[in-house]
């Protein structure tokens, strides 16, 4: 058992395991301690400094978040001493900082601004304005994300990011001193370096110098623009995070809130990506068994297995960059926002009887990189930009409030048809081990003839946490077609986070690991903790909206993908079957591989 | 550029290819071509099998691993207070006559870069300059003229 | 006035030393013996921080690891410090035995000179030595030099920063705790001292604690080697008896119109004329790594004080707030008031200000500018204004 150290911060005693740090310490009983470059996610930087206390009988102050709690410390976290430097900080910060609060995107959800308005008391800068002095640049080439120095507070928060959780390093700290800045390799754009756009680090800067690409205006223009014809797709993750920027508590399922939302704001059709996700899971099972079969029976010796999810944009760039090799491993299968935009110029046209011109279609995500995954040449099947535009969970909370929507009192309604009908297998997308789990309840029956075997559908050791999670499922009593199958181990892997992601890659180069079957998603926690959704995010946060998937999908009438009835129809009436001549045109792509350093 | 990729190549078999030798090479890298190219060091973040981002930072950390273009001399003035004191302002005006060039500037052959630095640890007998690892102390401005008016003569 | 020339000491230049017949005699002895001695003899580090060495070496040798390593600080980047730049140049293989010394008593395999970049003229001869003692000391001990090198970042002195540097990274310190004494080079314990640090543990070997112990003063023992330059006759490297007064100093190397001192470079202090004589040179009064800058009156304290600022703004990692950006605050403030943009009452907000960077900076290079910082605006105040 840890021992434990007791110590005394303001005259209070506490207890806490050893190992722990003094932020630790006051965070147990409730003693605020302000914190920048802190995250609960990453490793301690002790760089900041506006967490400084002062421990009695130290001649300096010390990082309370880096300086570990020792028996007998006598800690002071509200002294004249800490008072005064903590100011003289946030200063500091201030006057390297573009402090023009009105015009930035992170206006009102900043933390240096938050800072600056408890401690600030008189009306003027302490210090002498530095921006004007400095060459401060704005990187704003990429789809997906805005890069502005002049926010920058050098806390590396998204260094850290990229680093630890991602394991991409696209952006490092440059340069010494008073030129130390937060940099591209050679400063280049974002757009052009191994960035995978999956946004965590926006999800983790404490001002706005890492924002997305917001397209807010030009969806209300599509709206006001009497021609068009606007459709939006929802994905499964933003109905439990978007109650998050509007009032409610973490964990709070907001779907019907949030289709009655959209409603209002405008746009004609409100449908769910959740259709295809489920039309994703007969593409992608289809497409795994058949390789399975190619691999078995036929020893086809081009068949490449494992076959690897293709649904995260930020895990598709990835790969692209870090194992281009592999990239015929990946499945064939677009992400469902695009299946979904692929289909909404031409099946859902054809069926409202639509000119797919007059169409505009955007989409709400959870995930930055769908917004580059948009923009790819490989995603214009219809003969169109398959998805106009994408908005994030943040993005949609943004409009909601611009018109001037009470979110709290909205009533629930209903997804519009066609193209608005899901199951719980697609609703699980949202959370890492949700495609694994949706797969496996559809490949399992179709092999069988039987549910998977697990209470209530639950496939629980795909879920949760960890990063990663490798089950093995045995396949017992074949149908006739699946002989083949009999008694088979399907040996699968999940994984979230690109560093976990990197970790599976390698073990399957290295011929450690033999799986079938490999789920990635680019985000920790999978698209619950995606790159677009409310800040701030930590673990107990990304546990919550898991909570709420798993609600949802339970309380789903049907929950398995094969049996949602728009799939059903869709097949009959459009696409054949799985894997079809029309489904490789619209539903399915290939990458090619980009430089990796 | 395959000369840099081959330079590279044959530094991080020298040295090794884990993040302790990234120095070490970025040092050879720069006693041979006196700067750090993108293409030279896209080249060590492959041979390394690491981020170019942190390669590039580590580099822009350290004054001496230039990642813009350097003369073939680098001339390396001591600023700080003894070889201020001493009169480096009128030796560095000296120089730039000399080479027609400014502090910071590079001439034309790409024969001379004239930068400063900080302390060289030559106080006492200051004025002080490096022109790549070799030192001159002592300068008046007749002797800085007179040793740069050499290497552009005579290397 | 009669001149009273301070005791020269020469221990450090001395070529006296048969370094294999004293690394015998002390390999003879057992580690606490050795580590005894040091403790006995006062000697505390020469780097600047003056850590008492036995105690360094101690708790490197107690503490639990497959691996530990001795780094030899040459990076000596310091403004005004050239000591250890004719210490390698002169005694190589002193300061190569006492990190032997040192391997032994702490049980390392491996140890390594950081040297900067800008004594890289250096390295062929200091190699030729190195590959001389190696060869001189194999039969005695298992133990190995490399020496690295620096590449032009002041920063990289600090202790974990050079760690950083030498694990192939940009050199930002690390935060403490754990000391390097614990977690240093590779995360290993590691003993970490200053090139004359390493020679004078040797030379205590040589002559044992009390020799040592007899020079200079209880908060000070010892001698230490300074470099003398700015508006002095005498530039150079001496090396005296640590606890004199800077009046004495003054007297002897002083151009007869002394206006201040500083001692300790640009993170030290510095003494006008009128303390002068209050002023002890060591521990118990102001501590020097050995940089000892005299001005004259034709000097004005404000040209220093911005020619260290413009230093520390660029050689700050800049990573930790209070330092990268109060340094530049510093620096563009006393500019403000000079040109009279400020009003003179600005320098009290700056002094706050450098009072700030001293308790909440991360390294000892924050917490240090407002050493000179201070030391300057308050003596020399109405030089920063007109
Ligand atoms: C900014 C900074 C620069 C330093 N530079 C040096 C240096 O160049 N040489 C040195 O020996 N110590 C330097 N030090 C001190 C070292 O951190 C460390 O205390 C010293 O090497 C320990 O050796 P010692 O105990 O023998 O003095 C520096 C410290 C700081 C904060
Ligand atoms: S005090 Fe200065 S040098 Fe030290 S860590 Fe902070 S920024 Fe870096
Ligand atoms: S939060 Fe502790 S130093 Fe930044």
């Amino acid at each position: 058992m840890a021992k434990n150290i007791k110590l005394k911060i303001d005259g209070v005693d506490v207890q806490v395991e050893d190992g722990k740090t003094v932020l630790d310490a006051a965070r147990a009983i409730n003693v605020h301690i302000p914190t920048l470059c802190y995250h609960e996610d990453l490793c301690v930087a002790g760089n900041c400094r506006v967490c400084v206390v002062e421990v009695t009988g130290a001649k300096a102050l010390v990082a309370s978040c880096a300086m570990p709690a020792t028996d007998g410390m006598d800690v002071l976290t509200n002294s004249l001493k800490v008072r005064a430097a903590r100011k003289n900080i946030i200063e500091l910060l201030l006057s390297e900082h573009n402090a023009d609060c009105t015009m930035c995107y992170k206006n009102k959800k900043c933390e240096l601004q938050d800072l600056a308005s408890e401690y600030k008391t008189s009306g003027e800068q302490l210090f002498i304005d530095l921006v004007p002095l400095k060459d401060y640049t704005i990187d704003n080439f990429s789809p997906s994300i805005i890069k502005d120095d002049s926010k920058c507070i050098r806390c590396q928060r998204c260094v850290r990011t990229c680093e630890e959780l991602q394991h991409v390093s696209a952006l490092g700290v440059a340069y010494k001193g008073d030129k130390m800045k937060i940099s591209t390799f050679f400063e280049n754009p974002m757009y052009d370096v191994v960035c995978t756009n999956c946004g965590q680090c926006i999800n983790r800067c404490p001002t706005g110098s890492l924002i997305e690409r917001n397209y807010v205006d030009e969806v209300w223009d599509a709206i006001y623009d009497e021609k068009k014809h606007v459709v939006v797709q929802t994905a499964p993750a933003t109905r439990v995070a978007l109650g998050e920027d509007l009032g409610f508590e973490a964990g709070h399922v907001v779907t019907g809130k949030m289709v009655s939302a959209l409603k209002r704001v405008g746009f004609d059709s409100v449908l769910d990506t959740d259709f295809s996700a489920d039309l994703t899971i007969m593409e992608e099972g289809t497409e795994l068994l058949t390789r399975l079969k190619k691999a078995l029976v036929d020893k086809d010796p081009t068949v490449k297995l494992p076959m690897a999810t293709s649904c995260s944009p930020g895990w598709i760039k990835f790969i692209e960059h870090t194992f281009p090799e592999y990239l015929d491993n990946l499945s064939t299968c677009k992400s469902p926002q695009q299946m979904f935009g692929a289909l909404a110029k031409t099946y859902y046209a054809k069926k409202r009887d639509i000119d797919p011109a007059d169409i505009v279609s955007v989409s709400i995500m959870p995930c930055t990189a769908k917004k580059f995954e948009a923009d790819r040449p490989e995603m214009r099947s219809s003969g169109y930009k398959d998805v106009d535009y994408v908005l994030t969970t943040r993005e949609l909370a943004r409009m909601i409030k611009q018109a001037g929507l009470d979110f709290l009192s909205l009533p629930e309604e209903n997804y519009d048809s066609i193209m608005g009908e899901s199951t719980g297998a697609a609703v699980i997308f949202g959370a890492t081990g949700g495609v694994m789990e949706a797969a496996l309840r559809t490949a399992y029956e179709i092999v069988t003839g039987r549910e998977v075997p697990f209470e209530n559908l639950n496939i629980t050791p795909v879920r949760g946490m960890d990063g990663v999670k490798e089950v093995t499922v045995k396949i017992e009593g074949t149908l006739p077609d699946w002989n083949f199958l009999e008694g088979a181990e399907l040996k699968t892997v999940t994984a979230h986070g690109l560093t976990n992601a990197k970790y599976v890659m390698e073990r399957v180069k290295s011929g450690e690991a033999d799986y079938h079957f490999i789920e990635i998603m680019a985000c920790p926690g999978g698209c619950i903790g995606g790159g677009g959704q409310p800040i701030p995010t930590n673990m107990e946060i990304r546990k919550k909206r898991t909570e709420a998937i798993y609600m949802e999908d339970t309380g789903k009438p049907i929950r398995k993908s094969h049996e949602n009835p728009e799939v059903v129809a869709i097949y009959k009436e459009f696409l054949g079957e799985p894997l079809s001549h029309k489904s490789h045109e619209l539903l399915h792509t290939h990458y090619k591989a980009r430089q990796r350093y | 550029m395959p000369e840099v990729q081959e330079l590279v190549k044959s530094l991080a078999d020298k040295y090794g290819r884990k993040r302790e030798n990234l120095l070490h090479i970025l040092q050879g890298i720069v006693e041979q071509e006196r700067y750090l190219s993108d293409v030279a060091l896209t080249e060590v973040a492959r041979e390394l099998d690491m981020s170019a981002a942190q390669v590039y930072g580590t580099a822009t950390f350290y004054t001496f691993l230039d990642t813009e273009p350097r003369g073939k001399y680098v001339i390396r003035i001591c600023r700080t207070i003894s070889c201020d004191m001493k009169g480096k302002n009128q030796i560095i005006q000296a120089i730039e006559d000399t080479l027609k060039i400014k502090l910071g500037e590079t001439t034309q052959n790409k024969k001379f870069t004239l930068l400063e630095t900080n302390c060289m640890g030559w106080c006492h007998e200051g004025p002080a300059m490096l022109i790549n690892d070799q030192v001159y102390t002592n300068l008046s401005v007749d002797k800085a003229m007179d040793i740069v008016t050499d290497y552009v003569k005579n290397k | 006035m009669t001149k009273n020339k301070l005791k020269r000491i020469d221990l450090i230049f001395h070529e006296d030393c048969e370094c294999r017949q004293v690394l015998e005699k002390t390999f003879s002895r057992s580690n606490d013996e050795i580590i005894n001695d040091i403790l006995e003899s006062g000697l505390k580090g020469r780097g600047g921080a003056g850590f008492p060495t036995g105690l360094k070496w101690k708790f490197t040798a107690e503490q639990p690891a497959d691996e530990r390593f001795v780094i030899c600080n040459a990076d000596e980047g310091e403004p005004g410090t050239f000591k250890d730049r004719e210490i390698l140049f002169k005694v190589p293989s002193k300061v190569f035995s006492g990190m032997a010394v040192c391997a032994k008593v702490i049980g390392a395999k491996k140890g390594y000179i950081y040297l900067r970049g800008e004594y890289r003229f250096l390295l062929p001869e200091l190699q030729k030595a190195l590959g001389a003692f190696h060869r001189d000391i194999k039969d005695l001990i298992d133990f190995e030099i490399i020496i690295q090198m620096g590449s032009g970042a002041y920063i990289c002195g600090e202790e974990s920063a050079l760690f950083e540097s030498m694990e192939g990274k940009r050199g930002e310190p690390r935060n403490k705790p754990p000391y390097p004494t614990i977690s240093g080079f590779k995360d290993k314990p590691t003993v970490i001292n200053n090139v004359e640090t390493l020679v004078y543990a040797f030379m205590i070997c040589k002559h044992g604690p009390l020799s040592f112990k007899e020079l200079g003063t209880s908060d000070s023992r010892g001698s230490k080697v300074f470099s003398v330059s700015g508006d002095t006759p005498i530039a150079g490297i001496y090396e005296l008896e640590l606890g004199m007064s800077l009046e004495h100093f003054v007297e002897e190397f002083g151009d007869g119109d002394t206006k201040a001192v500083q001692v300790g470079g640009a993170a030290g202090f510095c003494v006008p004329r009128k303390k002068l004589k209050e002023t002890i040179i060591g521990f118990e009064g102001v501590p020097t790594g050995g940089s000892m800058k005299v001005f004259n009156s034709s000097r004005s304290m404000y040209n220093v004080l911005h020619n260290y600022l413009e230093f520390f703004e660029e050689e700050s990692c800049g990573q930790c707030t209070p330092c990268r950006v109060g340094c530049q605050q510093l620096l563009k403030g006393i500019e403000a008031v000079k040109k009279g943009e400020k009003k003179a009452i600005y320098l009290d907000q700056l002094l706050k200000l450098s009072e700030t960077m001293k308790l909440a900076s991360k390294c000892g290079l924050g917490q240090s500018v407002a050493n000179s910082f201070s030391s300057i605006v308050d003596n020399f105040r109405e030089e920063m204004i007109y």
